[in-house]
């Protein structure tokens, strides 16, 4: 055999190695199917949501976001807020005056606005476009206070990366992924 | 200084903390009985996009999918196939913003395998699973059209140059690599790294971190001379679809009617994947020393793979590292011969460590478990880099059975640039009068003798 031709029966074999091959390639993606199906009922998908108990205002939510400013925000638990005259959350130690001045406050942003209720109640309400999720008066709200000021993954900001970004350098490791449909922890206790 | 308390109080503290939370969760500050009519606002909870909304997406995908798979093999229209590249990429890309797409997919495949607490979405299994079952239909649809990754490089691509087929083929085993390392790294928990070193999502997103932004930069004037330098030296999922195309039912053809290897389309695919045709020796003892190359290769291979893997097992200790979980568990373990000045103010490392000491065995335990996953993964994950390297050498030494210029089954994105370039298929859609072809054809590049043929 000296033609240079085409040699036909090695282009069949080859043609039969290749449909094998995606029989298997489909056989296995259906056994794949089969088996993952099988296995969760997951017709959700997740999102990353912080654990608020275990939180340790490590300050990385306001730095290590995929977003500028970060997803995560600083939310209030109006149900345990003990709406305190001298909030722990909102001043600094020793503030020179219990007013709204700047530099009374532990918030850099000023992102905590303090509203007189009936005396002696001052509500907090955490005005969420400034806040940078710093962990700040989390902090100063849960070592001193109620713990009604807890870091939360924001869903109508946060774009859901695959892998959290936040969640890696979280020191208290309290990223996880929870279900779509409930995607919050609702802080009904202190702590 | 803004701390709180000395730092010399820290741990004094954190134990008080941990005896509070263990003796019920009492308030500090009882909520108090409002006597004004004072209405409590709720906290607010804006939903996450919807499941609804990721189901349209699931269906967008498999149309698109559809339509590329038509537009490249029927149609026949690279037009066609740009008109559906910009909706990919402003869709897929720019609206949905990326996550979860198909090329971070074989993460949360190989987590929610090896995770019992992490199941795999519907639509993130689907969004893995359909480009890659349409490419054994049809080849490499998904990168045509539709992944906005793929759109983004062919859409700014202006002025190819060639990259040397020595480096296509060389850089070429890195999307598999980087496939096994990915879902070494994700199978263990570890880390989602193809997601990590995702050059195009931060753009998609305009936002980002200062590296991904960057990253993202650099491959996008990267691909404005280079072909899609993404695609072919780094996905991984274009990996596992070069695998799916080069058995794919449908190949790219560049004129579906007959090619009269007048070379005209050679130069015309800007990623180097038109292959030309192979002659066989005259006399088929020429071929012997191929033949004896590739049994010494077949015998190798083994080998390879069993130097991998023993190498991949000494990798694991250093990939550990990556685990936030092991860190933290090593820098603990340093850290109590040397601890932390007590003045520092906390840091987020130093809040770390304080955790560290309160959860030490289990932290302990824990990390020395995803130590012992990674150290079998490892093992793995270097049989297949020697797999990859020992198959990427048996397929350049096995023989092409080639009569016409061709794409590469495995490398074409069936982006359909080529199919204008040949005369015949331009007679075929009416563009040119066979007499015209005849004449392009005449001022072709000369055929080498070799390639000639009846
Ligand atoms: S998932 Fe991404 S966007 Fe959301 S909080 Fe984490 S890093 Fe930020
Ligand atoms: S202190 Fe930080 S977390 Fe709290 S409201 Fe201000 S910016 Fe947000
Ligand atoms: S990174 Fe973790 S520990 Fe630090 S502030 Fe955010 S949730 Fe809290
Ligand atoms: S190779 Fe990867 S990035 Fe490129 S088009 Fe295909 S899937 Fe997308
Ligand atoms: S369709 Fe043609 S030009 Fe496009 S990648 Fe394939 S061979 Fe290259």
């Amino acid at each position: 055999m000296s033609h240079p031709a085409p040699n036909p029966s090695s282009v069949s074999r080859r043609q039969f190695l290749r449909e094998g091959m995606r029989l298997a390639a489909m056989t296995g993606a259906g056994a794949f199917v089969g088996l993952s199906s099988g296995r969760t009922g997951a017709r959700e998908h997740y999102v990353w949501q912080i654990d608020p108990t275990k939180c340790v205002y490590c300050g990385n939510c306001a730095t290590a976001c995929v977003l500028k400013p970060s997803a995560v925000k600083c939310v209030q638990a109006y149900e345990i807020c003990g709406y305190c005259d001298l909030c722990t959350g909102y001043f600094v130690p020793e503030p020179n005056a219990l007013n709204t001045g700047a530099e009374n406050q532990v918030c850099p942003t000023a992102a905590i606005e303090r509203k007189f209720i009936e005396d002696p109640y001052y509500e907090y309400n955490i005005i969420e476009s400034r806040c940078i999720g710093c962990a700040k008066c989390v902090e100063g709200c849960t070592r001193f206070g109620n713990g009604s000021f807890y870091l939360q993954v924001r869903h109508d900001r946060c774009v859901n990366c695959n892998e959290c970004s936040i969640a890696r350098v979280c020191a208290g490791d309290a990223f996880r992924r929870v279900p779509a449909s409930n995607p919050y922890f609702l802080k009904t206790s202190a702590h | 200084m803004r701390a709180l308390f000395p730092r010399s109080l820290f741990p004094a503290l954190m134990g008080l903390l941990a005896a509070l939370a263990g003796a019920a969760s009492e308030m500090r500050f009882p909520p108090p009985e409002f006597e004004t009519d004072y209405t409590m606002p709720g906290i607010t909870t804006p939903p996450p996009r919807s499941l609804a909304m990721e189901y349209v997406d699931t269906a967008l995908l498999v149309t698109a999918l559809g339509l590329a798979a038509w537009l490249v093999h029927r149609r026949r229209s690279r037009r066609g196939l740009v008109a559906l590249s910009v909706f990919s990429l402003v869709y897929f890309g720019f609206i949905r913003t990326g996550c979860i797409c198909p090329i971070g997919a074989p993460q949360n495949v190989a987590l929610g395998m090896f995770d019992p607490g992490y199941t795999i979405p519907l639509t993130a299994l689907a969004f893995f699973l359909v480009p890659l079952v349409f490419s054994l239909f049809w080849g490499r649809t998904f990168c045509a059209a539709v992944c906005p990754h793929g759109a983004l490089q062919d859409l700014v691509l202006i002025k190819p140059v060639k990259v040397p087929l020595w480096i296509e083929q060389g850089l070429g085993i890195v999307p598999f690599i980087f496939l096994g390392l990915g879902i070494w790294l994700a199978a263990t928990g570890t880390a989602f790294i193809i997601c990590r070193y995702d050059a195009f999502i931060p753009l998609f997103r305009m936002n980002g971190s200062v590296f991904g932004l960057a990253l993202g930069g650099i491959f996008l004037a990267a691909a404005l001379f280079i072909g899609r330098p993404f695609c072919r030296f780094l996905c991984p999922y274009g990996a596992l679809l070069r695998l799916g195309s080069i058995v794919s039912r449908k190949a790219v053809r560049i004129t579906p009617d007959y090619c009269t290897q007048c070379r005209l389309c050679e130069h015309s695919c800007p990623f180097g994947a038109i292959r030309e045709p192979v002659k066989l020796p005259v006399t088929p003892n020429a071929l012997a020393p191929e033949r004896r190359r590739l049994t010494w290769l077949i015998l190798a291979l083994p080998v390879l793979i069993a130097g991998g893997a023993w190498l991949g097992s000494k990798l694991s200790v250093a990939a550990a590292k990556m685990h936030p979980t092991v860190a933290l568990a090593e820098q603990f373990l340093a850290g109590d011969k040397a601890p932390a000045p007590a003045t520092a103010l906390p840091t987020p490392e130093t809040r770390a460590l304080g955790r560290a000491a309160e959860t030490a065995p289990e932290l302990i335990a824990a990390a020395s478990e995803v130590r012992r996953r990674l150290g079998i993964g490892g093992w793995w994950f270097g049989g297949w880099v020697g797999l990859v390297i020992g198959a990427r050498l048996i397929s350049l030494s096995l023989r092409p059975n080639r009569t016409d210029f061709e794409p590469d089954r495995g490398a074409c994105y069936a982006c359909g640039r080529c199919y204008l370039a040949c005369p015949n298929e331009r007679v075929r859609v009416g563009l040119i009068t066979p007499a015209e072809a005849a004449a392009l054809q005449a001022h072709a590049p000369v055929p080498r003798p070799d390639v000639k043929t009846s």
